[in-house]
C-alpha cells in the first residue's frame, strides 16, 4: 500500500502528504486506515485487499489532521510523559542488580512496541469519547506501564496512576488494540488484564486488603 | 499502475468488510445460551436420570432435590434448586474477561467492531456502578472451584449404575463437560494472576513460575474453552433431560 501511495505521490499528486521511514514495519511512521481498517501501510499488501473495488486510504481518525495522511500524534507523547520512568531498586550487597532470564521474557514482549499508535487510534475510548481523553492514557501507555510494573528491578508504584490518571477502568477489554497491533503484542491479555488484576488487588479486593494489614506489621 | 486518485474530505469510507458478522453470531449464541439456561433452571424437574445429574443443578443443595449432593438448605426451599447454585458459574461467566469483551461488543455495541463508532454515548467503561463490580471476578473464580469439584464428583458417580460399575454415553458426556469446564476455569485471567501473575520476579518462586507458565498457555485458548464449555454444559443438561423424560435411552458401553 505504501508503495502505491508513493507511486501516486510521484506521478499524480506531488503534494500528497504521507509519513514513512523504514518500509519494513519497524519504525511505526506509516500508520493509516486502509479501507477503514487501521494498519501500517508498508505492511499492507494490495493483493490482500478486495479486487474490483476502490481502495480507500485515510489518516488515523483519532488524532488531529495535519494534512492528507499525516496526523498530529502529540497526544500519545503527552500521555507517555506522564508515566514515571524506571526507578531502580537498591543494589545488592555486591553492588550489583541482577535480572533473571525468566523475568526478562515476560516484559520483552512489551519492548517490541514501535510506537505506531495504531492501538491508541483504534481504542474506542480515545476514538469516540473525546471528553474522556484527559482521564485516559490508552493501550500504548498501558503497555509501557506493564513493562515497568512487571520489571523485577523497578521500585516504582504506578497503580494509583493506573486507577485514576491513566483510567485503566475506562478500558472495557474489547481487544481492538490487540487486533491492530502490528507487533502482535498481546496488549489486552498480557498488559491490560494483568494490570487490571493488580489494580483490583489494591483497590477492589477486601480480602487482599485485609491480608496486607498483617504483612505490614513487622 | 492503474490508479485514479479521489480525495475524499475530510475522511474516507468506513470499514467495508463484514465486520458485523462476528458480533451478530456472538449475540445470537449468548442470547440463546441465556434463554436456555433460564428455562432449564426454572424447570425444577427432569434434572436427574440415575446416575446422571445435570450440571445446571449441581451441586444440588436443597433437601427437596431429586438427587441431593449436600443438604445445605432445608425443605422450606421449594423453588428450583438450580437457583441456589447457578449464580456462581453464572457470575463467573458474566464477569469473565473474555465474555465481557463478547457482550460489550455484541450486545452493548461498545464498540461493535474495531474502528466502528461506539454506540454508547455516556460511556464510562468499568469505572462506575454496576460495571465496576466486574472487579470481583476473582471471587467468582474462587467460588467456582468447589462447584467444579462437585461436577467431577458427579462425573465419578456417573460410573456407578444400579447394577454396579459401568460406562454409559452419559458418563462420557459428564466427564467431557467436567474436563472442559476445568480447562475454562484454569485458563481464567484471575487464576493466571493468582498463581503467579502478581509477582514481579519469578526467581525464587519455581512453583508459581511453573503454574503461571502453564496457566498462561491455557489462557491463550480461554475464549475457545469458554465457548466449548458453554456448549458442553447445555448439551449435558439437555442429554440428562432427554433421559429423564424418557425420550432417549442411555446407551451402555459396558
Ligand atoms: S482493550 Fe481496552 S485499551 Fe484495548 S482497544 Fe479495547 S478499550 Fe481500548
Ligand atoms: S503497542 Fe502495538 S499498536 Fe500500540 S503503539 Fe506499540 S506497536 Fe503500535
Ligand atoms: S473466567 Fe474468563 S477471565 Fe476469568
Amino acid at each position: 500500500m505504501l508503495d502505491a501511495v508513493r507511486e501516486v505521490q510521484a506521478t499524480q499528486a506531488g503534494d500528497l502528504a504521507v509519513r514513512w521511514n523504514c518500509k519494513a514495519g519497524k519504525c511505526g511512521s506509516c500508520s493509516a486506515e486502509v479501507n477503514g481498517i487501521p494498519r501500517l501501510m508498508c505492511m499492507t499488501r494490495l493483493d490482500g485487499l478486495p479486487t474490483g473495488e476502490p481502495v480507500t486510504v485515510g489518516p488515523m481518525r483519532s488524532f488531529p489532521l495535519i494534512r492528507d495522511l499525516v496526523t498530529d500524534v502529540s497526544f500519545n507523547y503527552e500521555k507517555a510523559a506522564g508515566i514515571p520512568s524506571f526507578q531502580p531498586v537498591p543494589a545488592g550487597a555486591d553492588g550489583k542488580r541482577r535480572m533473571y532470564q525468566e523475568d526478562v521474557e515476560r516484559i520483552q514482549e512489551f519492548h517490541r512496541c514501535i510506537e505506531c499508535f495504531l492501538c491508541q487510534n483504534t481504542c474506542h475510548v480515545v476514538r469516540d469519547h473525546a471528553d474522556l481523553r484527559p482521564h485516559y492514557s490508552g493501550p500504548r501507555s498501558f503497555v509501557r506501564i506493564a513493562a515497568l510494573e512487571m520489571h523485577p528491578l523497578d521500585a516504582g508504584d504506578r497503580l494509583p496512576l493506573l486507577k485514576d490518571g491513566a483510567g485503566i477502568g475506562l478500558c472495557n477489554v474489547t481487544k481492538c488494540c490487540t487486533e491492530v497491533c502490528p507487533e502482535q503484542i498481546r496488549i489486552t491479555d498480557n498488559a491490560i488484564i494483568p494490570l487490571k488484576e493488580r489494580v483490583a488487588d489494591r483497590y477492589y479486593d477486601p480480602i487482599a486488603a485485609f491480608l496486607r494489614c498483617f504483612k505490614r506489621t513487622p | 499502475m492503474d490508479a485514479r486518485v479521489i480525495r475524499l474530505e475530510p475522511h474516507p469510507a468506513q470499514r467495508g468488510d463484514a465486520w458485523w458478522a462476528a458480533p451478530l453470531l456472538t449475540a445470537i449464541a449468548l442470547v440463546a445460551f441465556v434463554a436456555y439456561a433460564v428455562w432449564a433452571a426454572l424447570q425444577n424437574g427432569n434434572y436427574y436420570a440415575a446416575p446422571y445429574l445435570s450440571p445446571f443443578y449441581s451441586p444440588c443443595v436443597a433437601a427437596r432435590c431429586t438427587h441431593v449432593s449436600v443438604p445445605l438448605v432445608g425443605a422450606w426451599w421449594t423453588l428450583s434448586p438450580a437457583l441456589l447454585v447457578l449464580w456462581v458459574p453464572g457470575g463467573f461467566r458474566a464477569s469473565c474477561y473474555y465474555y465481557r469483551k463478547a457482550y460489550y461488543r455484541s450486545l452493548f455495541r461498545s464498540p461493535v467492531a474495531c474502528a466502528v463508532p461506539d454506540a454508547a454515548r455516556d460511556y464510562r467503561g468499568e469505572t462506575r456502578f454496576p460495571l465496576v463490580l466486574q472487579n470481583v471476578h476473582r471471587y467468582f473464580f474462587y467460588l467456582t472451584l468447589p462447584v467444579l469439584a462437585f461436577l467431577w464428583w458427579d462425573a465419578l458417580r456417573a460410573f456407578r449404575f444400579a447394577d454396579g460399575w459401568g460406562l454409559g454415553l452419559g458418563t462420557l458426556v459428564l466427564c467431557a463437560n467436567a474436563a472442559l469446564l476445568t480447562l475454562y476455569c484454569l485458563s481464567c485471567n484471575s487464576c493466571r494472576h493468582a498463581c503467579g501473575g502478581h509477582l514481579d520476579s519469578f526467581h525464587g518462586a519455581p512453583i508459581r513460575s511453573r503454574a503461571w507458565k502453564i496457566v498462561s498457555r491455557l489462557n491463550e485458548k480461554h475464549r475457545e474453552f469458554g465457548w466449548v464449555s458453554l456448549a458442553s454444559v447445555v448439551l449435558a443438561d439437555f442429554y440428562v433431560r432427554l433421559l429423564s423424560v424418557g425420550l432417549l435411552n442411555d446407551p451402555r458401553l459396558f
